[in-house]
């Protein structure tokens, strides 16, 4: 499959080995005004209930019901429906979800200035969202950020890499700080696509000001195999050297699958670092349709019985 | 004078109190701070012995666990965690 607005490989690939690809100021401006007009944003905001009650019932938020195809969720010329409209956007979940992706559910998280909880309240646990999902086919979770998000105003964090670990839920509420852990600091317009195991967690907002987040889960309706463009896609996969690799020490192509896939977190244990990029080789080899792919011989090596 | 008790988290690379620390969590029974997920930017200590230099006592380590048949690749919680205590003098009329 070719085209101009799919993902490329090298941008699979991060997403295989980090569970997200960030896409900053995407959403021209005036489209992120207007998804705010539509919500009914107002900076004169004195009761969270009433605001929220408000946004709730007379936004253009549609009520989708769960399953409902993507293509029918959102009002046509709606702000929502024009963002997903958009080549970067459409392209993105494509190569994703594939062509007929259905949402789960969405939601607006609005997260309130001291100002009008009257205290700061915490961050929210780190936790990954729906409950234990030990598929290979996988959901993604697009976060849009209508406005600038500064360091005081608490935007989501996540842990890179995190996305392929089978845990329950808020069982890792535990986890306060982790290496690695990214916060969205970021200027409007900006998406956050993540697979939906990352662990994450919204921040705690210092500022005096409102900060909005939309997340949209979408899951494929097809086998996710090669959907993006894979025209630049190395299907040999050829084996290197490990460990002893002469003049390439230190020199490793950092645009080579093989590398994005084995290149550690900051949080990886010693060994279970390692089956991380077990679990990233072979859900690469669910990716590509290649069975036979490998980086480093991490899996061959275990699946050489006689 | 009564004390409280501080907690501290340390997830560490391997089951070596000194190896190096990927993850932590603090909380306060004090009260006078109210530590969250996504507070701190680097960790409080580079690894377990330099929490026990600096006078934290160690009041549980998890134990290795035998993997399973059929879950011996299978990735999820963090495997070296170690909890750590320091009891801390409060002035109850203050």
């Amino acid at each position: 499959m070719s085209g101009s607005h799919l993902l490329t490989t090298n941008q699979m690939a991060h997403f295989a080995a980090s569970g997200f690809l960030r896409f900053d100021a995407v959403v021209p401006e005036p489209l992120n005004q207007a998804f705010l007009e539509e919500i009914g944003h107002s900076d004169e905001v004195t009761d969270i209930g009433g605001h929220y009650r408000r946004i709730m019932h007379s936004s253009a938020i549609p009520l989708v019901p769960a399953g409902t195809p993507l293509e029918e969720a959102y009002p046509e010329h709606s702000a929502l429906a024009r963002i997903m409209k958009l080549p970067v956007v459409a392209g993105a979940v494509r190569s994703l979800v594939g062509s007929h992706p259905v949402v789960d559910h969405h939601f607006l998280h609005i997260t309130f200035p001291p100002r009008l909880t009257g205290r700061p309240l915490p961050s929210q646990h780190t936790h990954q969202d729906s409950t234990i999902d030990p598929r290979r086919a996988f959901d993604v979770q697009i976060m849009y950020f209508p406005h600038e998000v500064t360091p005081e105003m608490g935007g989501t964090r996540f842990v890179p890499g995190t996305h392929l670990r089978i845990v329950s839920e808020a069982a890792i509420a535990r986890y306060q700080n982790i290496a690695g852990q990214q916060h969205m600091v970021c200027p409007a317009g900006t998406l956050l696509f993540v697979h939906h195991g990352i662990w994450h967690g919204g921040g705690a907002n210092r500022s005096d000001r409102m900060r909005y987040m939309f997340k949209i889960r979408l899951c494929p309706t097809e086998r996710q195999c090669r959907l993006w463009n894979t025209s630049d896609l190395d299907t040999r996969s050829p084996q290197k050297p490990i460990f002893w690799v002469g003049d390439a020490l230190g020199r490793r192509d950092p645009d080579d699958v093989h590398t994005i896939l084995t290149e550690p977190s900051p949080w990886f244990e010693a060994d279970t670092g390692r089956l991380e990029y077990l679990n990233r080789i072979r859900f690469w080899r669910y990716l590509s349709g290649d069975d036979e792919f490998d980086a480093d011989y991490w899996v061959t090596r275990i699946e050489n019985e006689y | 004078m009564p004390q409280r008790q501080r907690v501290l988290v340390l997830y560490l690379s391997s089951s070596a109190l000194d190896s190096s620390v990927i993850a932590w969590a603090n909380y306060d029974g004090t009260g006078h701070t109210r530590p969250m997920a996504g507070d701190e930017s680097e960790p409080p200590y580079a690894n377990g012995v330099r929490a026990l230099e600096d006078g934290w006592r160690l009041i549980q380590a998890s134990p290795l666990v035998q993997h399973g048949t059929g879950e011996e690749f299978r990735t999820g919680y963090l495997k070296y965690e170690f909890f750590f205590e320091k009891l801390v003098d409060v002035d109850e009329g203050a």
